[in-house]
């Protein structure tokens, strides 16, 4: 399996989803994220090793605990930027034409 | 580590309650009132973003400066059933000024009745891009280029919340 097929996959889960997109706003740890998302701390730090195998994100310790950042490298990271991108740029876009014509 | 990466394309559809006609139109003269602000690469706010209604034309966001930003060319324009651009920006987040080095989108539009419209739109050839991502593997500690787009972007949505 090619990376960009591991974090294609690894962003289809939304809960997951949803965890790169906290650890995207900013490095965050998993006690963070699990006060963000509605599922227990042991799911998050499952999600969080797929994200990790995926290469979409990367560890770091601090003190006690470890701050998940999102990992520079890899392509699979513009993929997705663009798929967010184009997901958000169509949904306004139907917004838009849905409104009356203004005349 | 893997050492070719080529990513499949990125597809999204949306339905729309539009005749085709319009839909077209919309998506093409209305493009800057729809596309996320959090796209832009100059260093000031855009004033507007004009998409050129023809092959040969560009899409380019004009700043309230004057600075332009020509970051899509049209490839194909076939009004009012496709569009085909290009994607002249790099992993760098810098426009790429080497057409080989540019992915693409393309914008199918299809009439379902004659007031429903589907759009697809399929944005590829990513892995063109592909050199650019060495370089920015190598070469920068992710301070520029996506990482830092991803940021400023979080930092948007951190005001807009």
């Amino acid at each position: 399996m090619t990376s960009s097929n591991a974090q294609l996959t690894a962003l289809g889960d939304p809960t997951r989803r949803t965890i790169f997109e906290l650890i995207a706003e900013r490095p965050r740890s998993v006690a963070e994220i699990t006060r963000q998302v509605p599922v227990s701390q042991s799911a998050v730090s499952q999600h969080l090793k797929v994200l990790r195998n995926s290469h979409l994100i990367r560890m770091e310790p601090r003190g006690a605990s470890n701050v998940y950042h999102i990992d520079p490298q890899g392509l699979g990271q513009m993929r997705a930027w663009l798929d967010r991108f184009w997901s958000k740029t169509l949904a306004a876009y139907k917004v838009t034409v849905e409104q009356p014509p203004k005349e | 580590m893997t050492t070719h990466i080529s990513p499949s394309p990125v597809r999204q559809s949306v339905v729309v309650e539009a005749p085709i006609d319009r839909a077209f139109k919309v998506f093409t003269e209305q493009f800057g009132s729809f596309k996320p602000s959090e796209h832009n690469m100059l260093s000031v706010p855009i004033a507007e973003t004009v998409f050129e209604p023809r092959v040969g034309g560009h899409v380019y966001d004009r700043g309230v400066d004057g600075s332009e930003c020509r970051w899509a060319r049209v490839l194909a324009y076939e009004p009012p059933n496709r569009v085909l651009l290009s994607w002249d920006i790099s992993p760098r987040w810098q426009i790429e000024t080497d057409p080989e080095k540019t992915s693409e989108w393309e914008v199918r539009f299809t009439a379902e009745t004659a007031n429903r419209t589907r759009v697809d739109l399929e944005h590829r050839k990513l892995d063109r891009h592909g050199d650019g991502w060495q370089g920015v593997r190598d070469g920068v500690a992710g301070d520029q280029g996506w990482p830092l787009y991803l940021q400023r972007y979080a930092d948007l949505l951190g005001r807009a919340a």
